[in-house]
């Protein structure tokens, strides 16, 4: 838990302009009381399980376990496990959030709701949600973001969301953030901000946590259901971290249980790439201390990654203080790694992943090959990749 | 008294301007100042660019762009301030800006840095009393005064939290939202005011939206000091390295105004 400030360790905060504040406060407030109130769980829980189609499968990878212990040392490859959230109503685990925050939003009497997206996964989970509580839907996407991922465009204009595109800056996430930070600051009366990654001013890190914990809680269960006994390791990919933290979050008294958080080295820690942790610095930015890719003046680097969902200059805090007191691991997986990770996923297993979770099952691979084959790995699936097939098609030089 | 309490203890309202540092460049910025103080400035706050302007509207964001895109350094901008204060001994200097900017070698060095430039205040547009440690200790400690925000969502239960550790002035945003944007109605800005004066000795300078010397009158009549920012901004837009005139003449224009405000 962060402190009454929202810091984990010298992370975290809340550092809004002051108009915000007094939001940030009340939203805190709202989120304590439906934390004591069994009817906000009973209805999340509902929805996830009716609308969202929870809980999601734990899938034994047999092929994959096969394929990486065919290049493994003797004795060598661990058995790898899938927590399968791209299965989830929409396709990503951005969806379980998104529950929770209208729900937020609601009990709050707000009428009016705003979002940030980069893939378009949590802009498709927001406008989904927003369709489904009949509330008017603004998301704030990204020039480059818009150009790269069509399909969730067109989908977030069916569920009725109003995309508006944002041009200043590098045209990817953080400036849709920025984009969607001046509505809010703007429209503080009626208009709930659905941010979509466990990061921001405090509360929302720990919220979004809170509610992306269904990942871990459910596959804490199943996998001592099927196996009799807890992982060895978690690996999820990481771009702000939220499906991580919430892989991560109910494993963390288990000591263990190792955790991998892989983050996008885009085309190297020495080229472009998203890796901030791996390749930042702490510093400020979109309410929140933590690490961020940025120059010696604190001037904000612009991200790479072929995946626009790992294409943020920064991360979750309490990722950056899991790393601190060495609770978690991070390591990152470059863009190509990605992609050969994205194929060996759909020749093996006949799954077709988005490119986020791409960069988890080339770590998963990597991971595998080192690890005895009585050990378990664990890791999280969290998007699908219908979304991403162009820019894979692009990247391999294959016409469509 | 220091420089920004004096600045306020005049018979009219103090007259505080906003511009970008290294708009349009480095070297155009120093003429740009000075062109303030003769129009008539009373208080400087010289805006730190930074990548991810998120409180800012689309004149200031442009500012900023173009500022980062003439190479300006923090390092640039301290040195603009000092030779600022070697020219100007008596107008207060304020440096507004973002945290991660002011913060990333450390709050000690921030604060130090401003010290030795002759800096009077700085603005910390993302930095509420809440997390005041992050750099409020080390500018109280420097002699550098720490000056607030309060906005329309600062209620009577909100205001103590916010004066706490402010001093200099408090900072009216008039309106919930971005600079440059719509203004606020008179007589919100006038209750506002009356009720932070209840609550404070501070002086109370209003912001937001103000482009016309009628505005300007306006909230000098009620408030303490009138900032005008996005305005001179889109002047410097307008004019470039050669905006230093024209910059002059709309001071000048909205300091005779002020200057009439209560007569």
């Amino acid at each position: 838990m962060p402190d009454e400030n929202g810091h984990f360790g010298e992370f975290g905060g809340r550092y809004v302009a002051e108009t915000l504040m007094p939001l940030i406060l009340d939203l805190e407030k709202h989120y304590r009381a439906a934390q004591a109130d069994p009817e906000f769980a009973r209805e999340f829980d509902d929805l996830l399980e009716h609308y969202v189609g929870r809980p999601s499968p734990l899938y034994y990878a047999d092929r994959l376990t096969e394929e990486v212990r065919k290049d493994a040392p003797g004795g060598k490859g661990a058995q790898i496990w899938f927590k399968r959230d791209e299965l989830n109503h929409t396709g990503a685990h951005k969806i379980n959030n998104c529950i929770g925050q209208i729900l937020l939003a609601r009990r709050m009497g707000k009428t009016r709701i705003i979002a940030e997206t980069g893939a378009g996964q949590h802009g498709v989970a927001t406008a989904t949600v927003c369709a489904r509580f009949g509330l008017p839907c603004f998301v704030y996407m990204g020039t480059k973001d818009i150009e790269r991922q069509k399909p969730n465009l067109f989908r977030m204009k069916l569920l009725g969301a109003e995309v508006i595109p944002v041009e200043s800056g590098s045209g990817t996430l953080k400036d849709a953030m920025n984009e969607a930070l001046r509505d809010w600051v703007a429209n503080v009366e009626d208009t709930f901000y659905i941010i979509g990654t466990a990061a921001g001013p405090h509360p929302y890190p720990e919220l979004v946590r809170d509610f992306q914990s269904v990942i871990g809680k459910e596959a804490r269960q199943q996998i001592q259901e099927r196996t009799g006994r807890l992982p060895d390791l978690l690996v999820a990919a990481i771009g702000g971290g939220s499906n991580a933290i919430g892989l991560f979050h109910p494993f963390l008294d288990d000591a263990d249980v190792e955790m991998l958080g892989v983050e996008a080295a885009g085309e190297g820690l020495n080229a472009r790439h998203a890796a901030s942790l791996s390749g930042g610095a702490p510093g400020i930015l979109h309410g929140n201390k933590t690490h961020l890719l940025q120059d010696e003046d604190g001037q904000i680097s612009e991200a790479h990654s072929i995946s626009a969902g790992l294409d943020y200059p920064g991360i979750g805090p309490e990722h950056g203080w899991l790393k601190r007191i060495g609770r978690a691991r991070y390591d990152s997986v470059t863009d190509d790694e990605a992609l050969e990770g994205f194929q060996l996923l759909c020749r093996t297993e006949g799954i077709i992943p988005a490119l986020e979770p791409s960069h988890a099952i080339a770590a998963v691979a990597r991971e595998a090959a080192q690890m005895d084959q009585d050990k378990i790995i664990l890791a999280n699936l969290c998007g699908r990749g219908d979304k991403d097939i162009f820019t894979v098609a692009d990247a391999l030089g294959a016409e469509m | 008294m220091t420089r920004l309490s004096e600045a306020f203890a005049k018979r009219q309202a103090a007259f505080v301007t906003f511009v970008t540092a290294g708009d349009p460049d480095v070297a155009s910025t120093p003429a740009i100042l000075d062109a303030l103080v003769e129009g008539g400035a009373d208080v400087i706050e010289l805006g730190m660019p930074f990548t991810d302007p998120m409180a800012d509207g689309p004149a200031i964001q442009a500012a900023n762009i173009r500022a980062l895109g003439g190479g300006i350094k923090t390092s640039d901008i301290f040195k603009i301030a000092a030779d600022f204060r070697t020219r100007h001994p008596q107008t207060p200097l304020v440096l507004m800006g973002y945290a991660n900017p002011m913060t990333i070698r450390g709050a000690d060095w921030f604060a130090s840095e401003c010290n030795k430039a002759g800096v009077d205040g700085v603005i910390c547009v993302d930095l509420p009393p809440e997390e005041d440690a992050a750099l409020g200790p080390a500018l109280r400690g420097a002699g550098i005064d720490l000056i607030r925000l309060a906005t329309p969502t600062s209620d009577a239960g909100r205001l103590p939290k916010i004066l706490e550790g402010a001093s200099g002035f408090l900072y009216y945003v008039s309106v919930a939202g971005i600079t440059g944007q719509q203004q606020a109605a008179q007589a919100s800005i006038e209750e506002a005011v009356k009720r932070f004066k209840e609550t404070t000795d501070l002086p109370v300078a209003v912001g937001f939206g103000v482009r016309t010397a009628q505005q300007a009158a306006d909230i000098a009549k009620v408030a303490d000091g009138v900032v005008v920012g996005s305005a001179i901004v889109d002047i410097i837009a307008k004019h470039g390295v050669d905006a230093a005139g024209a910059v002059k003449d709309y001071v000048a224009e909205l300091k005779a105004a002020i200057a009439g405000a209560r007569e």
